[in-house]
C-alpha cells in the first residue's frame, strides 16, 4: 500500500522532469528553426527577464492587467450590490448585461482603439470593460440571493446600513463574487496580451510579437514562457487569496455535510 | 430602455457619434450589409472556426479526460503538467501561430483548440473521478464489460461536468477564433470588425460587434438547451421536466 | 456451493489498517436462504463483498462450486442497501434491469423476455418506462431486486436491502424475497441488522461477532413454509429464535463498546 503511494508521488515528480528532458533532447537534435534548443531559450530568458526588461516591459504589462482587473472588481461589486438590492433595476439591466457578457471580448479591441487610442488607459479600460460583467453578475446574484434570515438577523440587531453591507451582505455574497473574478482573470490576461500585440510600444505582448517579426526565436519563446509563468503565478495568487477569504465558506459547507 | 438612452446620447452628440453611433444608424447599416455575400461569409467563417476548435478540443479532451480520470496513476503523473499548462494564456502562442500557419482557418483553430482543451479536460476528469463508487461496484458485480461501463456508466454519470466543460469550451473557442481573426487576419467576423475600423466605418464596426455578441448569446442558449435535454435525469434539472 | 475457508480481510496496511474479518469459515448450500445478522460496523458488508468477488481476501479462499473466486462471477448478483445510488438515474426502469444482460452473452429477445418477467414478479410492469427517481424507495428497491433476478444468478447477495424502508414496505418486500426464492430457485444470502427479519425469511441464521468478525452462532430456522407475517411471527419457535439472536447481538455490542474504550486495541 505504501509502496503504491511512493509510486504515485514519484510519478508526479518524474513526469514533468522527463517531459522537460525530452523537449531538451528533441530541440537539440531536431535543430528546427522554430524550436530552438532549450538552453538557448533559457539564456534568452535570463538575458531578457532577469531583469533587464522588467521595468520596460513586464511592469507596464502587469500595471495594465492589475489596474484593469481592479477597476472591474470595484465597479462590478459596486454595481452588483446596487442591482442586487433593487429588483426593478435588475430586471431592466439583466438582458443588456447578459448580452454584453456574451460579446467575445477581443471584438471590442478595435472599438477601444477608435474611442480611446492605444495608450495604457485604453488598454486598462478595455480590460476593465470586459472583466466587469462576470463580477457584476456574480455580485448581483450573490446579493439578491442572500438568505433572508441572514439579512433579518442584521436588521434585528439594528446594524447600520454600511456595516450591514460590509459585515453581512458582501461576505455572504463573496463565493459568487470570487466565482465571477475567477472567470474574469483569464480574460484580463488574454486582453492584456492581445492589446499589446495589436497596438503598443511596450509590454510583454509587444515584445513577443516584435521578436517574432525579427525572427529572434529564442527571445520569442522566452516571452511566451514568461507569459505562461505569469498566468500560472497570477492564478496561484488568486487561489491563495480566495482560499483565505472564503475559509469560512468551506468550513460551513463541510459542517452541513 | 437602455437602448433609448444610448440613442438619445448619441443623437444629441452628448457622446460624439464618432465613438458611439446611434443604435438606429448601426441597425440600418448592418441590415444593408446583410444584403451582401461577405456578411454571411464572415459569419460562416467564424462559426466554422468555432465548431472546428470546439470539436477538435472535444476529441482530444474527452478521451484524455476519461483516461486520466479513471487511473490514479495517470492522474498523478499528468497533474503537474496540466496544472502548469492550463493557466497559460493561449494568446501567448499567437507569434508562434504567425510563424507556423498562414493567416487562414488553421491558425485560429489552433488557438481555439489550445484554449478550449483545458477546461474540458479538467471537467471531464473531474466528472469521471466523481462517479459514485457504488455505481461502479454495481457494474463490476454484474461483470459488465469495460466498454459498456465507459459508455453507459462513466460517461452518463460525468455528463453534468462534461456539459459544463463543453459550455466553457464553446465560449473560449469563440473568443479565440475572433482573436485569431483580429490579430492574425484570418477571415471571419473579427477581420470584418478590424477592416471596418481601418476604413473608419464606425457604424459597420459596431454592427459586426453586435453580430459577434449575438453569436455569443445564441451559442450560449443552444448549449443551455442541449444541457437541459441531456441532463433531464439529473437532480439539478428534474424540477423543470417532471 | 459458495464456501469461505479461513478468510481474513484487512483494510489498509499491516500496522495502521483495520482488520474487518478474521479467519472466517462457512458454507452456503444450494437453494438456501441464509441471513447474516450482526452489530453495525462488524464487517457484514465486507463479507458480502468478499463473496461477490468485489474484494480479494487478505488470506484464505472463497470458492464457488470448488472454483476459487478471482473476480465477480456470473453466478452471483448483488442488491445493495443504497438503491438510489446503485440504480442509474439516467436509465429508465427497464433499462436498469436490462443493463447487466450483456448483448454478447444474452440475445436481445431473451433479454426482453427476462426483463418483462422480472418486472412482473416484483409488480412493476407498469413502471418499466419510468425513471427510478420517479418511484418511491420501496419501488426502487424492487427495481434493484428485479435487476438481480433478470441476471439469473445462482446466488443473490443482498446487503441490508430494506434498511432504509418503512415497516409496511419492508414486510411486503420480505415476502417478495421468499417468493423469488420459490419462483426462481435462487440461493439467497441476506445481510440485515433487523433481528425479526433475520429469523423470518431465513432457513439458517449466521450471527456475527464484533469486529474482526467471526460466526458467533449458527441457527437453523425450522419454521414451516410458506411463511406469513402474522402466523409465522406468532409461532413460539419464532419468539425463541428471536430471543437467541437478540441476546447474542447484545453481548457482542457490549464487547465492542468495551473494546472502543480500551486504547490498546
Ligand atoms: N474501504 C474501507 N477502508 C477502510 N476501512 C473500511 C472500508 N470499508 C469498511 N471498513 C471498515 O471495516 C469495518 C467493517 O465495515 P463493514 O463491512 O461495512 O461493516 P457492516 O456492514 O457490518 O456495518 C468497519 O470498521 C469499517 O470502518
Ligand atoms: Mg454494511
Amino acid at each position: 500500500m505504501s509502496g503504491r503511494r511512493i509510486g504515485l508521488v514519484a510519478a508526479e515528480i518524474l513526469t514533468p522532469v522527463l517531459l522537460l528532458a525530452a523537449i531538451a533532447i528533441w530541440t537539440n537534435t531536431a535543430s528546427s528553426f522554430y524550436f530552438p534548443p532549450l538552453q538557448e531559450i533559457g539564456e534568452a530568458f535570463a538575458e531578457n527577464w532577469l531583469f533587464a526588461r522588467v521595468a520596460s516591459d513586464v511592469l507596464p504589462s502587469l500595471f495594465r492587467l492589475l489596474a484593469g482587473f481592479l477597476t472591474a472588481a470595484v465597479l462590478g461589486v459596486a454595481l452588483g450590490v446596487l442591482l442586487g438590492r433593487v429588483a426593478w433595476l435588475r430586471r431592466q439591466a439583466s438582458p443588456v448585461i447578459e448580452f454584453l457578457r456574451a460579446v467575445p471580448p477581443p471584438a471590442l479591441l478595435p472599438f477601444t482603439i477608435i474611442a480611446l487610442g492605444v495608450e495604457s488607459p485604453a488598454k486598462i479600460a478595455l480590460i476593465a470593460f470586459v472583466c466587469v460583467w462576470p463580477i457584476l453578475l456574480g455580485t448581483m446574484d450573490g446579493i439578491a440571493g442572500i438568505d433572508l434570515t441572514q439579512r433579518d438577523t442584521g436588521r434585528s440587531f439594528q446594524i447600520r446600513a454600511m456595516r450591514s453591507l460590509f459585515r453581512v451582505e458582501l461576505p455572504a455574497a463573496s463565493p459568487q463574487i470570487f466565482a465571477g473574478m475567477r472567470t474574469s482573470l483569464p480574460l484580463a490576461i488574454i486582453l492584456m496580451v492581445i492589446s499589446e500585440m495589436v497596438g503598443a510600444t511596450d509590454g510583454i505582448g509587444y515584445f513577443v510579437v516584435q521578436s517574432q517579426r525579427t525572427f529572434a526565436l529564442p527571445d520569442m519563446w522566452s516571452g511566451i514562457i514568461l507569459l505562461g509563468i505569469l498566468g500560472y503565478l497570477l492564478n496561484l495568487l488568486f487561489s491563495l487569496i480566495e482560499g483565505r477569504v472564503l475559509a469560512w465558506h468551506r468550513g460551513a459547507r463541510e459542517q452541513t455535510r | 430602455m437602455v437602448l433609448a438612452v444610448i440613442e438619445l446620447a448619441a443623437r444629441t452628440e452628448l457622446i460624439p457619434s464618432r465613438f458611439l453611433p446611434p443604435p438606429t444608424a448601426v441597425a440600418v447599416r448592418i441590415v444593408a450589409e446583410a444584403a451582401q455575400g461577405r456578411f454571411w461569409l464572415a459569419i460562416v467563417d467564424t462559426l466554422a472556426g468555432w465548431a472546428l476548435g470546439l470539436g477538435i478540443a472535444a476529441l482530444i479532451a474527452i478521451p484524455a479526460g476519461i483516461l486520466i480520470g479513471s487511473s490514479e496513476f495517470v492522474y498523478r503523473a499528468t497533474r503537474p503538467i496540466i496544472e502548469f499548462l492550463r493557466p497559460v494564456p493561449s494568446v501567448a502562442l499567437i507569434p508562434l501561430v504567425f510563424l507556423l500557419f498562414s493567416p487562414s482557418l488553421e491558425g485560429k483553430v489552433f488557438l481555439a483548440v489550445f484554449a478550449a482543451t483545458w477546461p474540458l479536460l479538467v471537467q471531464t476528469q473531474y466528472g469521471i473521478r466523481n462517479v459514485l463508487p457504488l455505481q461502479l461496484d454495481t457494474a463490476r458485480s454484474f461483470q459488465i464489460s469495460r466498454h459498456r461501463v465507459i459508455f453507459r456508466v462513466l460517461l452518463p454519470s460525468a455528463l453534468p461536468y462534461l456539459a459544463t466543460g463543453l459550455r466553457i469550451a464553446s465560449t473560449v473557442s469563440l473568443i479565440l477564433v475572433i482573436t485569431g481573426e483580429i490579430v492574425l487576419g484570418a477571415p471571419g467576423i473579427g477581420k470584418a470588425i478590424n477592416e471596418a475600423r481601418e476604413g473608419a466605418a464606425v457604424e459597420l464596426m459596431y454592427g459586426y460587434v453586435l453580430i459577434a455578441g449575438m453569436l455569443g448569446v445564441m451559442l450560449n442558449a443552444v448549449f443551455a438547451g442541449v444541457e437541459r435535454r441531456a441532463l433531464h435525469w439529473h437532480a439539478s434539472q428534474r424540477g423543470t421536466t417532471t | 456451493m459458495l464456501k469461505l475457508e479461513g478468510v481474513s480481510k484487512r483494510y489498509g496496511d499491516e500496522n495502521t489498517g483495520v482488520l474487518a474479518v478474521r479467519d472466517l469459515t462457512f458454507e452456503i448450500g444450494e437453494g438456501e436462504v441464509v441471513t447474516v445478522v450482526g452489530p453495525s460496523g462488524c464487517g457484514k458488508t465486507t463479507i458480502l463483498k468478499l463473496m461477490a468477488g468485489l474484494l480479494a481476501p487478505s488470506s484464505g479462499a472463497v470458492t464457488i462450486d470448488g472454483r476459487p473466486l478471482v473476480k465477480p462471477p456470473l453466478e452471483i448478483a448483488l442488491v445493495f442497501q443504497d438503491y438510489s445510488a446503485s440504480l442509474y438515474p439516467w436509465m429508465r426502469v427497464a433499462e436498469n434491469v436490462r443493463f447487466p444482460l450483456d448483448p454478447k452473452r444474452v440475445s436481445s429477445a431473451e433479454a426482453t423476455g427476462r426483463v418483462e418477467r422480472a418486472l412482473e414478479s416484483v409488480g412493476l410492469t407498469r413502471f418499466a418506462d419510468s425513471y427510478p427517481w420517479q418511484l418511491s424507495g420501496g419501488m426502487q428497491q424492487r427495481v434493484a431486486i428485479a435487476r438481480g433476478i433478470a441476471y439469473q444468478p445462482k446466488i443473490l447477495l443482498m446487503d441490508e436491502p430494506f434498511g432504509a424502508l418503512d415497516a409496511q414496505t419492508r414486510a411486503e418486500l420480505e415476502d417478495l424475497v421468499m417468493r423469488v426464492r420459490d419462483e426462481f430457485g435462487v440461493t439467497i444470502v441476506f445481510v440485515t441488522h433487523d433481528i425479526d427479519e433475520s429469523v423470518y425469511i431465513a432457513d439458517r441464521v449466521l450471527i456475527m461477532g464484533p469486529r474482526p468478525t467471526y460466526v458467533e452462532q449458527e441457527l437453523v430456522v425450522g419454521l414451516p413454509h410458506p411463511r406469513d407475517q402474522i402466523t409465522s411471527k406468532e409461532d413460539p419457535s419464532f419468539a425463541h429464535l428471536r430471543g437467541i439472536v437478540y441476546r447474542s447481538i447484545r453481548e457482542s455490542t457490549q464487547a465492542m463498546a468495551s473494546v472502543a474504550k480500551d486504547p490498546e486495541r
